[in-house]
């Protein structure tokens, strides 16, 4: 056992800083600090310098534009990407959709749709839940039925992140009414300008666009977007679905926060004593890192282990969601903890006319709405007590 | 001991319970919000009419008398519908002051406006660089004539974009955060010098920040001594700890009426998610919370009534404490339990997590207060 890099691994931690240091613009260094969403353009454009460089997607096939880098190298990158801070390469494309047509596409749709991925030459987005149909996703209805060489697409998907940007959707369609939930399920792509699809948005509670409904009427898809077998479906989505599971800790970007949060706390502000001066404050702070210390090694452990599991998944990793959750939402509330009275205003970006600016930091103001945010980390991506069931079941066996 | 209401109280809370049930379901609460001050004047006037706007004042001053127990009922029949309009601004805050420490004069000149709906105050104490430190004025008022001048910044004023009336406190004597020399002024919001920006607060009520640059004010705007304003203002606070501690109380019940109201409807995997451990044990966390902050929010009201500074501190602090967790267990498990639909606007759940978040940061957080408390010694002596 050896837990240290090797100088290889470092040395390649300073390439992968240097160049943050030197590609990523300020602006949006400064936009993530202060705890803002980048926009579409911001989140296009940082893509693009990293596809430039050959990092976007990182752990894809050498032939289709990844690096191929270890695993370890892999989560390198990544931790330097979330310290850094800078925009993740967007999760719908790089790591959801796109491994999905590596392993099981053809080889049409991986010439015509990957490269554009990695260079978000299309927006994606994912369309699996539905209203009726969210922990339980194999309950889903939205259905596909086949008419001549196209798919006739009819339902809803709500909670569809940053629909509102997609050129694309990947969704679960259901093509076989009568089998068992599980296998009557297919995976399909469609374009978002096809005639019958209709966006509404759906505002979080602090105020926030990035979730949206999307109906299907009569939607006609061409049948060469089914990716893989008819039926087949569901297999893919645990696919995708598992391949998440080092990322979805965020390791890196709570460390981000951790650093930040000691950085204001120890700012005299107006003339008053730090807060970090505060031992209750600085205990919270400290428990907390210990705490991500901890997942860190899980994370690594599950990474380390990757190799020689060959695929299939450590029973570690399944704690790496609702840990990273618990850590991720407690951050949020330290900064809202931190900010204290700043905290109060809410300054809608497009003030609606009835209010002026009040005299807090961005960091202040937006605390509050990162902390009302950041619930659903504990809810997306199955909800941390469809987490621990899964737990129980599969690595306690009761 | 008797946690009995009396007849008169019970007729109160029926009756105020009964308003806002008919005027406040969500959808009204949302048209009220966008109305241009924030909150509803219809329904300020009918509050005046039901006798809660002069509840806790004295009689012979124009109000009805009421005590501690009557705030408690209204505010946390308020609490249950997320209320907009300023009733803690108005009839606690800065009523609470007038009430606390304001000459005969003053109280028989505005009480009656205040009960009768026609004038809204707010307390404007908070100023940027003072965090919790309710010591911590930088705002001073020099003598000039007869009066006085003020200058200097407060912030975060709850509902003081709309007032009509500002209760201020600036500093006469001492350095910026002694405990003596601070003082209350009656200013009103039009007063020449004195600025107001306005906005919306994380919870979808208002606030203001304040700038004050020679504003005049008479003799008779001094409410209390020149030098004891802080003392008010504490106790005042108090008062106000105890009454956000019942809004709470009545936003943490109907948060928890929501979600189980929730997850008895809503269907997963071929059955209510409500038939599941997981969800019922989070539920009955929530209960849990809920019973020992209503617990504590009755103890508050009554040690309202407590002379002793230090053990109404002690109680205050202890109150804050347990609110503020209990808020917390409240509104994270009750987003929670609601899925994806907890995070969105369209749902009640997670305004009441916003209130209850922000009733927590608005007096000093729990951590703030858990650290007041230890100073303090706690509420037991060693023994
Ligand atoms: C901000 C946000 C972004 C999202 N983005 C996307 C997206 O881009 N694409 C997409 O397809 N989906 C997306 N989702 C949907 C997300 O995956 C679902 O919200 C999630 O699966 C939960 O489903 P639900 O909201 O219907 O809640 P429900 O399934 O109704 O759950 C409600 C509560 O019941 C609990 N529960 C359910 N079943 C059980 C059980 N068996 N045992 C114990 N507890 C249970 C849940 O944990 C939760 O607490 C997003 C959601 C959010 C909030």
């Amino acid at each position: 056992m050896d837990l240290s890099f090797t100088p290889e691994e470092q040395a390649f931690r300073e390439e992968v800083r240097e160049f943050f240091r030197t590609a990523l613009p300020e602006k949006l260094r400064a936009k993530l600090r202060a705890g803002h969403h980048v926009s579409k353009d911001e989140q296009v454009e940082w893509q693009r310098t990293l596809n430039k460089k050959g990092w976007a997607v990182p752990h894809w096939p050498v032939e289709w534009g990844g690096t191929g880098w270890d695993p370890v190298r892999q989560y390198i990158f990544r931790e330097e990407l979330m310290a850094a801070p800078a925009p993740e390469p967007l999760a719908f494309n790089a790591s959801m959709c796109g491994p999905v047509i590596i392993q099981f596409g053809s080889e049409e749709q991986k010439k015509r749709f990957l490269p554009r991925m990695a260079n978000l030459d299309d927006w994606w987005c994912q369309g699996f839940s539905e209203p009726g149909s969210g922990s339980d996703l194999a309950s889903l209805k939205t259905s596909a039925r086949r008419d001549g060489d196209f798919y006739v697409v009819n339902g809803q998907k709500t909670w569809t992140t940053l629909a509102q940007h997609a050129d694309w959707i990947f969704c679960l369609v259901r093509t076989d009414p009568s089998a068992k939930p599980q296998r009557g399920i297919s995976f399909l792509l469609i374009d978002m300008k096809t005639p019958g699809i209709t966006v509404r948005p759906i505002i979080t509670i602090e105020g926030g666009h990035e979730v949206n409904e999307v109906f299907f009427d009569d939607v006609r898809v061409p049948a060469e977007n089914l990716v893989g077998e008819e039926n087949r479906g569901w297999d893919y989505a645990k696919f995708l679905l598992g391949n998440e599971r080092v990322g979805i800790a965020r390791v890196g970007a709570s460390k981000e926060r951790v650093r930040r949060i000691k950085l204001l706390a120890s700012e005299s502000r107006h003339g008053n004593p730090p807060v970090l001066e505060n031992a209750r404050f600085r205990e919270k702070l400290a428990a907390i890192e210990v705490e991500l210390k901890a997942l860190e090694m899980t994370q690594m452990r599950v990474v380390a282990n990757m190799a020689t599991l060959d695929g299939k998944p450590d029973p570690a990793s399944s704690i790496l969601k609702i840990k990273g959750s618990e850590i991720q939402q407690t951050l949020t509330e330290l900064m809202v903890e931190l900010a204290g009275p700043e905290a109060l205003a809410y300054q809608p970006h497009g003030a609606d006319g009835r209010n002026e600016p009040a005299a807090a930091p961005e960091w202040a103001l937006t605390s509050a709405p990162n902390f009302f945010n950041y619930r659903k980390v504990s809810i997306y991506g199955g909800s941390n007590e469809i987490q621990k069931n899964i737990i129980s079941k599969q690595v306690l066996g009761l | 001991m008797d946690f009995d209401l009396s007849e008169e109280q019970r007729l109160l809370k029926d009756s105020v319970e009964r308003l806002v049930a008919d005027k406040y379901d969500f959808e009204s609460r949302k048209r009220y919000g966008a109305e241009p001050k924030g909150y509803s004047d219809a329904l300020w006037t009918q509050y005046a009419e039901l006798g809660i706007l002069g509840l806790p004042f004295a009689e012979e001053d124009g109000g009805f008398g009421g005590g501690a127990v009557d705030t408690m009922i209204v505010m946390e029949a308020l609490g249950r519908a997320l209320v907009l309009e300023p009733y803690l601004a108005t009839v606690v805050l800065g009523g609470g002051a007038l009430r606390r420490a304001g000459s005969a004069a003053q109280r028989q000149k505005i009480i009656p406006q205040i009960a009768e709906g026609s004038l809204k105050l707010a307390l404007a104490h908070a100023e940027p660089q003072a965090r919790y430190n309710l010591a911590n004025v930088a705002a001073t008022a020099k003598r000039d004539g007869d009066g006085w001048v003020l200058n200097g910044a407060k912030s975060g004023v709850l509902h003081g974009d709309s007032a009509d009336l500002l209760v201020v406190s600036a500093r006469v004597s001492g350095d910026q955060t002694a405990e003596n020399g601070v003082a209350l002024f009656l200013v009103p919001a039009d007063a020449g010098g004195l600025t107001r920006r306005g906005y919306a607060t994380q919870d979808g009520l208002r606030a203001a920040d304040i700038d004050m640059a020679g504003v005049r004010v008479g003799a008779d705007a001094l409410i209390g001594g020149e030098s004891d304003g802080l003392a008010v203002v504490r106790r005042v606070y108090d008062d106000a700890i105890a009454a956000t501690s019942a809004e709470a109380v009545g936003a943490m019940q109907r948060a928890l009426e929501l979600t189980v109201e929730y997850i008895k409807t809503r269907n997963q995997f071929g059955q209510p998610i409500g038939n599941f451990q997981a969800l019922q044990h989070q539920a009955v966390d929530m209960f849990t919370a809920l019973e020992q902050a209503r617990s504590m929010a009755m103890y508050a009201t009554m040690m309202t009534q407590e002379e002793d500074a230090d053990e109404r501190a002690r109680a205050m602090a202890a109150t804050r404490v347990q609110v503020g967790r209990s808020g917390r267990v409240v509104g994270k498990n009750g987003v929670q339990l609601h899925g994806g639909v907890g995070v969105t606007i369209e749902f009640a759940i997670g305004h009441y997590f916003k209130r209850l978040t922000m009733i927590d940061a608005m007096f000093g957080d729990a951590d703030h207060h858990l650290g007041i408390l230890s100073d303090l010694g706690g509420l037991l002596p060693a023994a």
